[in-house]
């Protein structure tokens, strides 16, 4: 038995959405059920996901259950910070695969607006090992700086080549209505930017955001009876890294991603090369040139030359973030995943207007956790 | 002892690997390693997750180690803003295990470079703190 996507819904992402976090919910899931034959009375589950630092409400699940009127089915809270609703996917999966559920609904939100912006800083500083890298006021940029520095060391990447992956970014965000920032950049722009951790720029980093997203699974059986374009869920891939800097063996890659690529690509039996367009975590520059080799679209240390080439551009080897990525979009922790499964499941079903990869047949979700600590691919299939 | 004292700020006040204060306090950079399988670990650790063994010994590094890599970071998160800009590094000890640190203040950053040796020292801190750094490597020590 197939498990299917049936649907798919977000929030524009936004600096600050005037809104609280059950109707932001409410937003991305009512979005998704928009076009499909499914009442929310259907859906048997439900998988809801966020950072809960960020959160005021605690345990928000049962809050925001009951604001979707999905009492009283099942519901729980999925957690690995910026890929959780990923593992939602993943828990929604199991959950109908088993049997156990028919209909699941997986909805990711953040709103990173909740709490004040020195609240954001304290929280930042406690993302690394509190015992033995906190106390040295480590933060996301400076722990990914460090990969950038040790990749352009080994294999020659330049900040130029850093730079164009924002630029390649910035010219797709101005084809989403629901990015936060909808605005080109030049490599000059980028590489005259303000240093937030060298080599990074603050070009190179993706920003904090309020937003929702929701997808909506469904059995093989169900999901023909809710739409007509179901995408099939053909490969699911998870791993886990370190979280001390001291415990990684790679600080040119993110073992996590290739451990959890070989996973998906093994059970859709595929290869890298199958696929016809991907959504990657680009929460920094670097981080889409290391997925573009950790998951096989070129050989290590190829990142750099494949993104200068326009290879990840739509008409290119492989198609990456067509939707503007992390960095164009903003970061809404928990519904980042839900955005990425939205803009794939969308190609997947020819209906991603202005930047439909032609014929997309296969598309790829990779979705990481912290600093390549959670990682997550998924397959998924027309 | 305390733990609470390591760092500029610090989150967790108890571990079983307290003593590594009371150690830095001295000017030894202490890791551990596991009586069964003799695995060495730095940070230091209690409890061996190899073997399952709690019977661990303490084990002073040299503090020679290599640049591994860096970053200087110009935002910081709450309680770091003043001492910005900083340099954050990771180093290869020549026991093997690798290091977390500040880069010293003593060093310039158009000096950082990656693969160059640095040492491990103690650096005590304002209010009774202690915290270690990393420090250039003279010709003296090797």
């Amino acid at each position: 038995m197939s498990v299917a996507i049936v649907g798919v819904g977000q929030t524009p992402f936004s600096r600050s959405c005037g809104v609280s976090i059950r109707e932001l919910c409410f937003e991305a899931f009512r979005d998704a059920l928009k076009d499909i034959n499914l009442a929310p009375k259907e859906i048997d589950a439900s998988i809801i996901c966020s950072a809960p630092e960020y959160d005021k409400q605690r345990s928000p699940a049962g809050l925001i259950s009951e604001y979707l009127g999905l009492t009283p089915k099942p519901t729980l809270y999925a957690e690995s910070i910026c890929s959780s609703s990923s593992t939602g996917v993943k828990i929604g999966y199991s959950f109908v695969k088993s049997r156990l559920h028919d209909i699941v609904a997986v909805i990711g939100f953040q709103k990173m607006s909740e709490i004040s912006s020195a609240e954001v800083q304290e929280r930042m500083g406690r993302g690394a090992d509190i015992q033995w890298e906190s106390p040295f006021g480590t933060m996301m940029p400076a722990g990914y700086a460090m990969f950038a520095r040790a990749h352009m060391k080994k294999y020659g990447t330049t900040e130029e080549q850093l730079a164009k992956v924002k630029v390649k970014s910035g010219k797709y965000s101005l084809l989403n209505p629901l990015a936060m920032f909808r605005r080109a950049v030049t490599l000059e722009d980028c590489l005259k930017a303000r240093v937030i951790a060298s080599p990074l720029k603050m070009f190179d980093c993706c920003a904090n955001a309020d937003g929702a997203s929701c997808v909506i699974m469904a059995s093989e059986k169900k999901a023909k009876k809710i739409t007509d374009t179901p995408v099939w869920v053909a490969g699911i891939g998870a791993a886990s890294d370190t979280l001390s800097t001291t415990g990684r063996a790679n600080l040119t890659g993110l073992d996590c991603s290739v451990e959890a690529g070989k996973q998906a690509y093994k059970m859709a039996r595929i290869e890298a090369k199958d696929v016809d367009v991907a959504e990657v975590h680009d929460c920094f520059t670097i981080a889409e040139i290391m997925a573009y080799e950790n998951l096989g679209f070129c050989k290590l240390g190829g990142g750099g030359k494949l993104i200068e080439e326009s290879q990840t551009y739509i008409g290119g080897k492989i198609p990456v973030n067509v939707d503007g990525g992390l960095l164009s979009k903003g970061h809404p922790i928990g519904a980042t995943g839900g955005s990425q499964f939205r803009t794939i499941v969308l190609q997947l079903q020819g209906k991603a207007s202005k930047t439909q990869v032609d014929g997309a047949e296969v598309g790829l979700v990779h979705n990481i956790g912290g600093i390549g600590l959670y990682g997550n691919v998924t397959i998924l299939r027309r | 002892m305390s733990f609470g004292k390591f760092g500029k700020i610090s989150y967790v006040s108890q571990t079983k690997v307290a003593d590594f204060v009371k150690y830095l306090e001295e000017g030894k950079i202490m890791a551990t390693r596991c009586s069964g399988c003799e695995k060495l670990y730095f940070p230091p650790r209690a409890d061996c997750p190899d073997d399952l063994s709690t019977d661990m010994t303490w084990k002073e590094l040299s503090g020679k180690c290599k640049l591994l890599t860096y970053t200087t970071a110009h935002f910081a998160p709450t309680g770091f803003q003043d001492d910005l800009p900083y340099t954050i590094a990771l180093a290869q000890c020549e026991e093997g295990v690798k290091v977390y640190a500040l880069v010293s203040k003593d060093v310039n950053e158009d000096e950082i470079h990656i693969g160059m040796d640095l040492r491990i020292m103690p650096l005590r801190l304002p209010n009774g703190r202690i915290t270690y750094e990393l420090k250039k490597a003279k010709a003296s020590m090797r």
